[in-house]
């Protein structure tokens, strides 16, 4: 069997991965095997997102509409990477990115997370305007679970406690 | 330099035998992917820009309160080591092999007991991440979390209010949080229930993925569980789901084990024992048979069928045994055959009863 990246050499390592079920072989000669270490070993997620991100804004688009904004030549002010070449590599060229591309983005981010919304860490540094807006999300997320919970107590609570962010929202203005 | 110390031993702080239900998960990781406003991705980056983006952390890192409450993580360039020192970084799960694609741009930034490192100028500008052995994913955030904290005091990360941690893939965005737990299924694959447990794990959101091996059976059995999304739960959320589906995970391996050790137990015995023999013995090792006696070894080691071995040895001789660690052990022309000659003697001389 030849090496299915070089297709000179024998192969002579066959790797064999499993991804949640799915099963992916490669067959390669030593020295296209060295370079390559499969991925899973490393024991860290690393699966190939970016051919699939390709093609789901490439559903995302539609075909007809995806040539009408390349045409456009839409890009990044910033960095200047291109839509079109964003759907090709699958990764962005720098933060402002996720601004210049939301259009496509927003529904992209959603398809992966199911949410637009980060409910986790924030930097230290970030305002406290921010970190309260986020606090009474967090309490108004808790209340529609306790009434759906019929919990009339807990809610009781945090309604209170969301009108008491509230005030502190209004007075950093 | 400690890194060429790195590179020079196969064995890591992650592979002790001594962590917490540590004869199922043989390891938990924590990772976050950060990035500096003002600088483009590292793929879009020039090598004047991404030496800067490696000085930038370098600087971060001396920073008394880091240092404080971090310890001290030494900046090595990756084309400071050759070719086979940087395989043997990936084989130790140290750093990623992305890393050493384009890796004149790329950096580690490694402490000493190699628990806590970040990977500079992967997929993102920082990779902090913290690898210990045994169930421990809450201490490894609470490692990341703080070197985090400190890095952000003087580094400028890109972060949205809406969006979050801004990643190169949007896979990542949000948290950038990517948990994961090494786990040891040797029970689960030969009672023929792994496939059912992994399909059921693969559908609330998380990633399974057999590391290496053939069909269904990963060699070794060794598995890896990871969280699929990193945006819309807290990072405690994140790591609490893939706790908690473990601790299942750990509780059927173990009803497993017992229904083999109690109903096939002769067959259960002579397959360790049968393993542990070709391991001391043997003069040929594939990577592929190697990885499958050290799993029954471990099981053996685990069930206490065998008793003059110790389990990290064997974690370590799977990562000894990889094709750059012999590599730098008995130089590079070596053929496949070379290879699994030079691997038996490696595992016989590890093995050799006192
Ligand atoms: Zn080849
Ligand atoms: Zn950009």
């Amino acid at each position: 069997m030849l090496c299915e990246k070089c297709h000179q050499n024998e192969a002579a390592v066959h790797f064999t991965e499993v991804i949640n079920g799915k099963k992916k072989e490669m067959h390669l000669c030593e020295s296209c095997a060295s370079e390559l270490q499969p991925e899973g070993f490393s024991f860290m997620p690393q699966i190939n997102f970016h051919n699939f991100l390709g093609g789901l804004m490439g559903h995302n688009v539609g075909p007809g509409s995806f040539t009408k904004t390349a045409t456009k030549d839409l890009s990044c002010e910033v960095c200047g990477l291109s839509e079109k070449e964003f759907a090709r590599r699958g990764l962005l060229g720098c933060g402002e990115c996720y601004e210049s591309f939301k259009h496509t983005l927003d529904s992209l981010v959603k398809r992966i997370h199911g949410t637009n919304e980060h409910n986790g860490k924030l930097p230290e540094r970030s305002s406290d305007r921010v970190k309260l807006i986020k606090e009474i999300e967090s309490l108004r997320n808790q209340l529609r679970q306790a009434v759906e919970a019929e919990e009339f107590e807990r809610a009781a609570q945090l309604r209170d406690s969301i009108r008491d962010v509230e005030k502190r929202l209004e007075q950093e203005g | 330099m400690a890194l060429k110390d790195t590179v020079s031993r196969a064995y890591s702080n992650w592979m002790a035998g001594s962590g917490p239900e540590n004869d199922i998960v043989i390891s938990s990781r924590i990772r976050v992917a950060r990035n500096m406003s003002h600088f483009a991705f590292p793929h879009m980056l020039s090598l004047e820009k991404a030496e800067e983006v490696i000085h930038a952390l370098t600087l971060a890192l001396e920073n008394k309160d880091l240092k404080f409450s971090s310890g001290h993580l030494e900046v090595s360039r990756m084309s400071e080591l050759s070719p086979v020192e940087r395989q043997i970084l990936v084989e130790k799960h140290l750093i990623s092999p992305d890393l050493l694609k384009g890796h004149e741009k790329k950096a580690i930034a490694l402490r000493d007991d190699e628990v806590l490192s970040i990977m500079v100028n992967e997929e993102d500008h920082l990779r902090v991440q913290s690898l210990l052995p045994g169930l421990q994913l809450e201490s490894a955030w609470d490692q990341v979390n703080r070197l985090d904290d400190e890095l952000e005091k003087t580094l400028d990360y890109a972060f949205s209010e809406r969006l979050g941690y801004l990643s190169a893939c949007p896979t990542n965005v949000g948290t950038g949080l990517r948990a994961s737990v090494m786990v040891h299924l040797p029970g689960l694959v030969h009672t023929d229930q792994i496939k059912g447990v992994l399909n059921t794990v693969s559908k609330i959101g998380l990633t399974v993925r057999g590391l290496y091996g053939e069909g269904t059976e990963a060699a070794g059995n060794l598995f890896q569980i990871s969280n699929q999304v990193t945006l819309g739960h807290s990072e405690n959320e994140i790591i609490q789901n893939i706790v908690s589906v473990t601790k299942q995970l750990q509780e059927r391996e173990k009803t497993a084990r017992k229904a083999l050790y109690n109903e096939r137990r002769s067959q259960l015995e002579d397959r360790i024992g049968r393993s542990y023999g070709i391991l001391k013995y043997a003069r040929i090792l594939s990577t592929d048979e190697a990885m499958k006696r050290f799993s029954d070894l471990r099981l053996g080691i685990d069930l206490n069928i065998i008793t003059d071995t110790k389990p990290e040895l064997v974690t370590e001789l799977m990562v000894l045994t990889r094709p750059a660690f012999l590599v730098s052990k008995a130089g590079s022309d070596m053929t496949v055959f070379e290879r699994d000659v030079k691997r038996a003697e490696l595992v016989r001389n590890k093995l050799k009863v006192k």
